[in-house]
């Protein structure tokens, strides 16, 4: 595994940037590649980074991935890809298939898992991942160690208990916690004003007693200078930060939604104008960091390893069906009858 | 809540420990064992709890290992899981098992689901300890038997202690164990069970194993917690009587022991199941279960249940909780009844 520490300078070096549109792109790039399968039958539900990908990238170099905890949500493909996970544990994961690293073909598709990354794993039901970063942190700060520990979570995910019992949480025990909302303006269809009466998330920070950020969630270098300020405060002791990154979902909500119904075609048209890829591939143009053949040969490098990883994908094995009884206890199926097994009724004479 | 934590203790013989000293030994046995261990909840820190069970461990073990916590349940398993992902092993008190709902989403969704969810990646080595059971004046929010909500969930072992020897084995066993358990305490045995504990010896009770609490070869009799005091001394009534009732103390809740249970009905061809949570849908039906589909040759009468009654939960007033809980003299009309089959 490639070992990348934080960055000393406020701003990632020249090649670190690169290095941050390599993995933007290649989260995008994997995104639609889900979408393409989804369409063609091979994948029954996808649900989406796209647009998103800035404020997760960004906000991830600025960490230490040899030791920070990481506690995504379902959109954070960004994350995950920028801490190491490739194309083909995503791809495995979209099919089903027994070699997903996330959850050996469990649970729906974007539910991130590893523990060698310390990517937490998590459910369906949005906000319980905060409470367990703040625990993370917890740990942490117990044995004396550096680590912080990040949770990303949708605006809609404030709303929950969870979010509001971590901060306060947090807080109160001056925790190493670093808290990513990224605000896309829609929970499913319910837009931010029905969320929440308030404009900025950031502004709850105040009475947790932590600061609160907002950020442009399309602009990579400005997410990762302000994250790399909340890690700071937090390894020197000073607490939490709330991070609210503006950002945008191009894609509907999932596979199984049509953000047509219920958003208009100019707001949809004005937030793709807006695309961090786009934005970042020209900054990083203007500044010289790569130029536009070094850019082409980026995508199809990457579209050749999202290929490959495709066809291992759709060679990989499923899961066998009695596996569903595996990794429920620490001893195995110990307790056969308790797993469904039905009782020992005798063969009729 | 004058009383519930307010009973004496009884004295005790060298060797002999009340329920609530079988707990606290265990957990300081344990905190000094591991120093990854470590206890979080509302009031365990100066305090040391509600009824005492983590009296004097901060003092001991200082705040980074005794946590007073907001008063938010979920946030004290949510953090709780969190922490024992990244290495720690966590003791999480519920104030009262009543309490717990707040946290069930952490617990049923997150906890018991995370083994499974990633594959065998990661698993929440932790225990939630929590006070249930009524008889103390605790009215319908301090009373409740909450154990069949969790014993429903894979993922969770359930261990309902009913001795003091029990308790701390149990609860050393909780503790190393590698995934989630569920620890409820009885909280009217507290200070009323003593019982035999060894000094200065390691020792565990294994969860899922059940324990013969009475032998007996005309009727078997499962329960759990205090309800086990009640049976055993029903049972006794009922030797003076001619009939030789077995007591199986159930001590884990899930899984239950299915073995124990079944030996024990084809050796007495008669069950009984004596609980305090409400009758319905409680882990008494699935012992009833067990019974009706492994023990069917051997039956020689109804699978009966003696259980709370389907009302929203135990009364103030002492007549209406007296009329709610089951004691030794119901449990006694019930065994007598099946006895005449």
């Amino acid at each position: 595994m490639r070992v990348v520490k934080a960055e000393e300078a406020a701003q990632p070096s020249p090649q670190t940037q690169v290095e941050m549109y390599r993995v933007l792109l290649t989260a995008r790039m994997t995104d639609e590649r889900c979408w393409l399968l989804n369409r063609g039958g091979q994948a029954p539900f996808v649900i989406s980074c796209q647009g998103q990908e800035g404020a997760q990238v960004g906000s991830v170099f600025a960490l230490d991935r040899t030791q920070d905890w990481f506690a995504p949500y379902y959109r954070d493909l960004g994350v995950v890809m920028a801490l190491g996970m490739t194309p083909e544990d995503i791809l495995k994961s979209v099919m089903g298939r027994a070699g997903d690293p996330n959850s050996g073909g469990r649970q729906m598709p974007s539910h991130f898992s590893s523990r060698r990354l310390r990517i937490i794993s998590q459910g369906s039901a949005v906000a319980t991942q905060v409470l367990h970063a703040v625990g993370a942190a917890l740990a942490a700060r117990t044995r004396g160690e550096s680590a912080l520990a990040i949770a990303y979570v949708g605006e809609g995910g404030t709303s929950q208990g969870d979010f509001h019992e971590a901060l306060n949480f947090a807080s109160v025990h001056r925790l190493p916690v670093i808290f990513m909302v990224e605000n896309n303006s829609y929970a499913i269809s319910v837009p931010q004003n029905l969320q929440m009466a308030i404009t900025d998330v950031a502004d709850r920070a105040s009475g947790y007693g932590m600061p609160g950020v907002v950020v442009d969630g399309q602009d990579v270098l400005e997410v990762y200078r302000v994250t790399r300020e909340a890690a700071d405060r937090a390894r020197a002791g000073e607490g939490p930060t709330l991070i609210e990154a503006k950002t945008h979902r191009l894609t509907s909500h999932s596979s199984d939604d049509d953000q047509r119904v219920y958003r208009e075609a100019g707001e949809l048209a004005k937030a793709a104008k807006d695309d961090v890829i786009p934005r970042f591939r020209r900054q990083l143009l203007e500044t010289g960091m790569i130029d536009d053949k070094q850019e082409k040969a980026m995508r199809s490098e990457i579209d050749a390893i999202i290929d490959a990883a495709t066809e291992a994908a759709e060679n990989a094995p499923y899961p066998e069906p009695e596996d569903t009884f595996l990794n429920v206890y620490s001893e195995g199926p110990p307790f056969p009858e308790d797993l469904g097994g039905g009782p020992r009724m005798r063969e009729p004479e | 809540m004058a009383g519930l934590g307010t009973h004496k203790t009884v004295e005790t013989s060298a060797g002999q420990l009340t329920y609530i000293q079988a707990i606290q030994s265990a957990l300081r046995d344990e905190m000094e064992r591991d120093e990854s261990v470590i206890v979080l909840g509302e009031d365990v820190g100066a305090k040391g709890g509600v009824f005492k069970v983590t009296d004097g461990l901060q003092k001991l073990y200082g705040e980074t290992r005794v946590i007073d916590t907001p008063l938010a349940e979920s946030s004290i398993v949510g953090v709780a899981i969190g922490a024992a992902l990244n290495g720690l092993k966590p003791v999480a008190e519920i104030q009262f098992a009543d309490f717990i709902h707040p946290a069930f989403n952490q617990i049923v969704s997150e906890a018991a689901k995370m083994r499974y969810r990633s594959n065998g990646d990661w698993n929440v080595p932790m225990v939630i300890r929590a006070p249930f059971g009524g008889g103390v004046h605790g009215a319908l929010y301090h009373s409740q038997s909450v154990e069949a909500f969790f014993a429903h969930v894979p993922g969770l072992k359930v261990v309902i202690p009913s001795t003091p020897y029990d308790a701390k084995g149990l609860l050393i066993s909780a503790i190393r164990d590698p995934d989630p358990v569920l620890f409820f305490e009885h909280k009217k045995a507290y200070r009323m069970i003593k019982g035999e504990v060894p000094e200065g010896e390691d020792y565990s009770v294994p969860i899922g194993r059940a324990r013969i609490a009475r032998e007996g070869r005309h009727m078997s009799v499962f329960a759990y917690g205090l309800m086990v005091h009640y049976c055993v001394a029903a049972a006794e009534q009922m030797e003076e009587e001619g009939h030789s009732v077995e007591v199986v103390d159930l001590r884990t809740v899930r899984p239950l022991d299915r073995g124990a249970i079944i030996a024990s009905v084809e050796k007495t061809g008669k069950a009984l199941v004596a609980y305090e949570a409400n009758r319905t849908g409680a882990v008494g039906a699935e012992v009833a279960a067990i019974i009706a589909e492994e023990c069917f040759d051997h039956l020689d009468g109804p699978v009966v249940r003696i259980g709370g009654p389907d009302v929203p939960a135990m009364p103030f007033s002492p007549p209406m909780e007296d009329f709610f809980l089951p004691d030794t003299e119901r449990i006694l009309g019930a065994m007598r009844r099946l006895a005449a089959y």
